[in-house]
């Protein structure tokens, strides 16, 4: 196979990547806020394949495009909603995380 | 988590990112030519932008159930915030007169862009989502500058206009379908057009008034304050 790396070949390459790297943050980290945004984290890699690889033939595919642009404003909402239900979270315990729950405990 | 745990999650995540770039990296090339399908179809959407076109009538359905999620994100976030109403004690609040200034100059002219986003999606990169996300952020801009109070509910009017985008595009979604028993979402041929140009100033109406929303229901700050 040879590899050519075309500019939207590396777009969907960096998107496979944040998509990892928002994985990891949204178990790594405990802090509600840091798991919010890393699921934005993912959720921009994941856009980042769709228009990557739409462009791949050359000319840049409408449908994945306008896909996209419907899940950035479903993102959008989606994490104010994440917001309010931390918040209130905060609001009702006090604090930012998730209880443990962890059964060899 | 112990440090332990956090090295194994990181090495099992880099794992799972170099399948996902093998996977991409191994992908065939497409087998459906779905831009020529677009450019084929072009003269039939009402419209002569690609993205418009699949937006609003190739794939209508995404963009209105996408609505649908919006106003459903809206309620949740009311369904939240309206047991736990509190005003901050109104202490010492900065008059921001530089802010207030530019934010009178530059809403005007947001809204001007919103328009002309608006209109210019049937032809040019545009259309309902760019116009109702800066009708959103000159809202925005005019809570922060203390010119638009937070919203505790919104009351009739509001919630009309968060709904109208939605309503509207199911309306003509559904419309022609029941009058001659066509498919929902098939626009008559000669009003596409102008009915996409209708559906997309509904949206975005609505989508600047939840985007907005979302933010001015979650803000506690300046519930009231001096007008």
């Amino acid at each position: 196979m040879t590899l050519t790396l075309t500019p939207s070949l590396v777009y969907a390459l960096t998107g496979a990547l944040l998509f990892a790297i928002g994985v990891a943050g949204l178990i790594v980290r405990t802090h509600l806020l840091r798991k919010i945004l890393a699921f934005n984290v993912m959720g921009s890699g994941a856009f980042m394949v769709l228009v990557g690889l739409g462009q791949r033939a050359g000319i840049s595919d409408p449908v994945p495009q306008a896909m996209v642009l419907t899940g950035i404003v479903v993102a959008v909402a989606a994490t104010a909603l994440a917001l309010a239900l931390s918040r209130h979270l905060l609001l009702l315990t006090g604090n930012m995380h998730l209880p443990e729950n962890d059964p060899d405990a | 988590m112990t440090a332990m745990r956090a090295l194994l999650v990181i090495l099992l995540c880099s794992a799972f990112g170099a399948a996902l770039v093998y996977a991409i990296l191994q992908l065939p090339p497409q087998a459906v030519d779905l831009p020529q399908q677009v450019s084929a179809n072009i003269d039939e959407s009402g419209v002569a932008h690609p993205v418009t076109a699949v937006l609003l009538n190739f794939r209508g359905y995404d963009t209105m159930l996408e609505v649908a999620v919006l106003l459903l994100a809206l309620l949740g976030v009311l369904a939240g915030t309206s047991v736990e109403k509190r005003r901050r004690a109104a202490g010492e609040r900065p008059t921001l007169p530089l802010l207030r200034g530019f934010t009178r100059l530059i809403v005007p002219l947001m809204v001007l862009v919103a328009g002309y986003l608006l209109w210019a999606g049937s032809s040019m990169p545009g259309g309902a989502f760019q116009a109702g996300a800066v009708v959103a952020g000159a809202g925005v801009l005019l809570h922060l500058a203390r010119l638009l109070p937070a919203w505790a509910t919104p009351n009739l009017m509001q919630r009309w206009g968060l709904a109208i985008g939605f309503l509207v595009f199911l309306a003509f979604a559904a419309l022609p379908a029941l009058q001659d028993g066509s498919t929902m979402l098939q626009y008559p041929l000669a009003w596409a057009g102008a009915l996409i140009l209708l559906i997309e100033a509904g949206l975005t109406l609505s989508l600047g008034l939840l985007l907005a929303g979302l933010f001015l229901c979650l803000s506690d700050d300046g519930m009231e304050f001096e007008k």
